[in-house]
């Protein structure tokens, strides 16, 4: 039953370069400079992906971004984008209103891997607008919650008016089948929560090192640290899953924008076990 | 003497201390004592004397810091378990941040000012307190910096 409702639409054969027609039915500020679009298709097929594929996202007469799904890949007729505005193209789609029309090619990329999780803890590393792209993930973990042990979200983010999805993890939180753990970085006065880093969410989280599979959306910069205190706990690389991000045009693999040593990330990744890239992780010049 | 047995197998319990020779141990016990406060009391402040630090036992304390105008900010919350203060080490030996109790806080105090005396006669009680204190204060200011380069990157994740 997962497996068939994760497969693949029925491809139909289309071009990747060509975009499909997406219309905007629903924008929802999240937090300063942040923004959530649901779109439904205008060629009435239904969309498919895997948590951790990202679409390229297109404005027409501006220009086309990289953008990961972070919706709920069992939803096949409505596809959501959470964006952070920090260029021309993510710029001018802030500026997109409902029953505009945007382009869509994707999904691309390697998604989340979830079956190496089951029968495992699963423990979710993430911060500020990176609990976008693991969102569908961690809905669809707690959509096959019985082949899991613990699950944790350890979530970081830089003050307390900047946190993303804040009434959706006010929900998890309140139930009885997972962690949710929430850092700031500062706060003011009086602030009752968590003030720190997201490595030492890891630190107090309750999972057992030995059975636990960790999924890290950070940058790269904020993903050493989390690897290196998930290590601390005893995680070793091959169960940590990572998430890199590079300057991806066209989306297969064609163009070498975003190629890493002997890697298109757009086509291997953005999606990887850490022990397959641990080697190049810090090359400064990759 | 039934206090400082407590506080003597607390100590030994401590994460902190566990693995401290006993008797370098029982120096640091001598200069202990069980401290508590209440909801938005201060442990200490900016400023003052750094004659102690504490050993969290429950609650939770955030460490500020003051702006005039301005409400304090928060940086850190400090919570059971964890040890807070090392400016007793470090010359002025004066606080650089506010530390405020967040809840009902009960922790060890341990007299800094009387450790650092005996450290100048005893400097194997100054290596075992040096090699604890200097991790806990590399991770602290390791993660200090990456969080301002998360702040100056404009949050990229």
């Amino acid at each position: 039953m997962d497996a068939a409702i994760l497969s693949p639409v029925p491809a139909v054969a289309v071009d990747p370069m060509v975009p499909r027609p997406f219309r905007i039915v629903r924008r929802v500020k999240e937090v300063d400079g942040c923004f959530t679009l649901h779109l439904r298709s205008l060629d009435g097929r239904p969309y498919a992906f895997k948590p951790g594929q990202f679409n390229m996202l297109y404005v027409f007469g501006v220009g086309e971004v990289a953008i990961s799904v972070s919706g709920d890949c069992r939803d096949l007729n409505r596809l959501v984008h959470t964006i952070r505005e920090v260029g021309t193209v993510t710029r001018a789609m802030a500026q997109l209103k409902v029953g505009d029309t945007i382009g869509v090619r994707g999904p691309f990329g390697n998604p989340w891997p979830i079956e190496p999780a089951y029968g495992h803890d699963v423990l979710f590393v993430t911060g500020t607008v990176g609990l976008a792209p693991l969102r569908p993930l961690v809905m669809e973990v707690l959509n096959r919650r019985e082949h899991f042990g613990k699950v944790v979200v350890c979530y970081g983010s830089r003050g307390t008016h900047d946190i993303l999805y804040e009434t959706l993890l006010h929900q998890w939180r309140g139930r009885f089948d997972m962690q949710v753990h929430v850092t700031v970085h500062s706060a003011p006065a009086g602030y009752r929560g968590r003030v720190g880093s997201v490595a030492g969410l890891v630190k107090i989280a309750r999972f057992d090192p030995e059975q636990t599979v960790a999924y890290v959306c950070r940058s790269e910069t904020m993903t050493r640290p989390a690897v290196q205190a998930l290590y601390e706990r005893g995680v070793t690389a091959d169960r940590i899953y990572v998430t890199l991000e590079r300057n991806m045009k066209c989306g297969v693999g064609f163009c070498g924008h975003c190629q890493m040593g002997g890697s298109f990330m757009c086509k291997d990744g953005p999606v990887y076990r850490y022990d397959t890239i641990e080697h190049v992780f810090s090359v400064r010049e990759l | 003497m039934v206090q400082v047995e407590g506080l003597g197998r607390l100590l030994a319990e401590h994460p902190f201390f566990r693995d401290m020779p006993p008797d370098v141990r029982d120096v640091v016990v001598g200069c202990c004592a069980n401290a508590h406060w209440r909801p938005g009391e201060f442990l200490f402040q900016e400023g003052g004397k750094a004659d102690h630090f504490y050993l969290i036992r429950q609650g939770s304390v955030a460490v500020e810091l003051h702006a005039p105008g301005r409400s304090a900010v928060v940086v850190e919350n400090i919570g059971e378990g964890d040890i807070i203060g090392w400016s007793w080490l470090v010359p002025p030996f004066v606080w650089t941040f506010d530390a405020r109790a967040i809840d009902q806080v009960r922790a060890i105090t341990i007299d800094g000012a009387c450790l650092r005396s005996k450290i100048d006669a005893n400097h194997e009680l100054g290596y075992h307190l040096y090699k604890r204190f200097i991790p806990v204060m590399g991770r602290r200011i390791a993660e200090a910096r990456l969080r301002i380069v998360d702040l100056a990157t404009d949050g990229a994740d």
